[in-house]
């Protein structure tokens, strides 16, 4: 796959906010994920890749040219806004055939050449009413519609599903899922939540405090965070930090407060170790099995999660381990009571 | 309980909300107390409103209605007539032609200096008005480098047409500007972005997005700019005695003939005026439920 998009060395400054540094390089038909904070900065840059804003240094290439200096009429972007800014005073079919029209197509020329995405997105019922009177769906549909009909090279999408109710969520992220994948789609998607980064993303670059923090496919960023930021923003609860030393075999050992937990790294020294709550098994006895790391604590805290629960146990260090609600029965585990912990060395990871 | 602090609906500054249903029983007291504030504040008010509609009501059904047909069949009240919409309407179109570009530039831009631009449009409000058409002479008048400018084009801005619509766009023209303003603020930015990023120009997103939206901001600006044109007396008397426009000629007929004479051209000016105002208010309202 060739390179679509690369950005390099973007800094924008809007006074309150400065992006530094942002080096990206997005494929042709990727699904690319910028994944971060609200006020990280995301939207901006967005902005910025569309030529709304212009960069005060770094440069834009848009299949090997430049395009830093051109205007966003220009560069053939499509944009999708969260709460997704429809021109109120004019109706939905006006809106879609709206970039058309400016090209100078006739209405009814307009309009036919649209039919397609219309069609696409099942929304021929929706044409002739204003965006007032439109369900948050509807609109999210419509607004994918105006920018799709352009048939724009790249389609930047700013929270497209954070305006949304979960049920309607779902179907929107199945949509985007399924408009990628038959139209060939380059999707930039801007967005704070994790769930929604790994389940469309197919790769990820997590930004903080104006910054690239690190970019990867969904596996590396869920599974190795190269920062607690990173870690923190993966949902990984067990961030640890501690002296990591050789081992007595090929796996070293991190000693946290006090605790010798074997890990696979070629790190030494100071560091942070991650190991996510699934990855850990809970047992009321000790467990016979590969896995190298099995400690014996006590049960702290019971936190209900629904069908599962997430307990906190102190060996030391605290573990935040999940299990399903029905292991949880099944095991009888009671706050204050003693259980064991045990994880694969490989499921640590060393940052 | 403790209402005191407790600002009562009826004390929010939005019309028909002053009503009050007379409370029964033993709540009369309770309530009384509850609104005692609202209540000392609308009595308050209510004498504010009826020394703004007395005088007119007054004047208005005092009118004798001979009078006022006499008035209306007579050339010259026709033709001042005329004249001042002619005058205020072409103040308005200067207006929307420098004033409307200015608005959407101020509304979208910020810069070093744009407080001072802004109180700068808002000087004409202060400045007294028969003070500004002193300005408007020293700027304008013959032996003036602008007027001589102007003389080359034939135009004469001292006891002219051209003099009265610079006056009454002088006074005017914060009206529209602010109005404008007011309007292009309340775009979201974002529709222009989208707009841009479909392929349209700077150009056409003005005219397809931003002028289509602010619209009924601009036209009550252009209503209150015209109406603030039409009643300019101070400033129109100092560059043009003659022509006459309504009140510089509602000024001559009292002055000339007495209270009587001028009774049925007031009558008619404050109709028309009131009248266009209701227009206004309709325009802008209905502005604000969409």
């Amino acid at each position: 796959m060739s390179t679509l998009i690369r950005t390099e060395g973007l800094c924008v400054d809007l006074g309150e906010f400065v992006l530094r540094d942002a080096d990206l390089e997005v494929a042709e038909h990727e699904y690319f994920i910028i994944l971060g904070p609200t006020g990280a900065g995301k939207t901006v840059l967005l902005e910025t890749i569309a030529g709304l804003y212009p960069p005060s240094t770094g440069d834009i290439w848009m299949s090997g040219q430049r395009v830093t200096d051109l205007g966003p009429d220009k560069r053939g972007i499509g944009i999708v806004y969260q709460d997704h800014v429809l021109f109120p005073h004019l109706t939905v079919r006006d809106n879609i055939i709206f970039g058309l029209r400016q090209q100078g197509s006739k209405k009814r020329e307009a309009s036919s050449q649209a039919q397609w995405i219309i069609d696409l997105l099942g929304i021929s019922h929706l044409l002739e009413r204003k965006p007032d009177t439109l369900s948050g769906g509807e609109k999210q549909k419509v607004a994918l519609a105006r920018a799709l009909v352009m048939q724009p090279q790249v389609l930047l999408l700013d929270e497209p599903l954070s305006a949304l109710d979960p049920e309607t969520r779902e179907n929107v992220q199945r949509e985007l899922r399924d408009l990628h994948e038959k139209l060939q789609l380059t999707c930039i998607h801007v967005t704070h939540d994790f769930e929604e980064a790994i389940s469309l993303g197919d790769r990820i670059a997590v930004i903080g405090d104006g910054r690239i923090v690190q970019v990867g496919t969904p596996e590396e960023i869920f599974r190795r965070p190269n920062s607690e930021f990173v870690a923190r923003f993966a949902l990984t609860r067990n961030i640890f930090s501690g002296e990591v030393r050789d081992g007595d075999d090929e796996c070293a050992m991190v000693y946290v407060e006090g605790t010798p937990i074997a890990v696979v790294t070629d790190h030494r020294g100071r560091r942070q170790a991650t190991v996510r709550p699934e990855d850990i098994l809970l047992s009321p006895e000790p467990l016979r099995s590969s896995a190298r790391n099995s400690f014996k604590g006590t049960i702290t805290e019971v936190i209900s999660k629904g069908s599962t629960v997430n307990l906190r146990v102190r060996v030391p260090p605290d573990f935040i381990c999940l299990v399903t609600r029905r292991s949880y029965e099944d095991m009888e585990l009671r706050e204050g009571g003693d259980v064991y912990v045990t994880f694969k060395a490989s499921a640590v990871h060393v940052f | 309980m403790c209402h005191e602090d407790y600002l009562p609906e009826a004390l929010l500054p939005r019309p028909g909300r002053h009503k009050f249903k007379p409370p029964e029983g033993r709540y009369a007291m309770a309530k009384l107390k509850k609104h005692k504030f609202a209540i000392a504040f609308a009595l308050l008010g209510l004498v504010i409103l009826v020394f703004i509609l007395w005088p007119l009501v007054n004047t208005v059904f005092s009118a004798d209605a001979g009078a006022l047909w006499d008035t209306l069949r007579d050339d010259e009240f026709i033709e001042v007539i005329l004249r001042t919409f002619y005058t205020a309407i072409i103040a308005t179109i200067a207006g929307v032609i420098f004033g409307v570009p200015l608005a959407y530039f101020l509304a979208r831009h910020d810069f070093r200096g744009k407080k001072l631009v802004e109180a700068i449009i808002d000087v004409p409000i202060v400045v007294p008005h028969t003070a500004a058409g002193i300005a408007l002479l020293f700027a304008f008048g013959s032996k003036t480098p602008l007027g001589k400018l102007f003389d080359v084009l034939h135009v004469d801005f001292v006891g002219t047409l051209a003099g009265i619509t610079i006056a009454m766009m002088f006074v005017s023209i914060p009206f529209l500007i602010n109005s404008a303003k007011d309007g292009f603020k309340a775009i979201d930015p974002r529709l222009e972005n989208v707009s841009r990023t479909l392929g349209a120009s700077r150009w056409q997103t003005f005219t397809r997005i931003s002028l289509p939206l602010a619209w009924r901001n601009i036209l009550s600006g252009c209503i209150m700019m015209w109406a603030r044109g039409i009643s300019e007396f101070g400033a129109v008397i100092i560059l043009a005695y003659h022509p006459m426009v309504i009140t510089t000629y509602l000024y001559e007929q009292w002055e000339s003939f007495g209270l009587s004479a001028s009774a049925p051209i007031t009558v008619l000016l404050i109709l028309l005026v009131v009248a266009i105002f209701v227009v206004f208010r309709l325009v802008a309202l209905r502005g604000a439920r969409a």
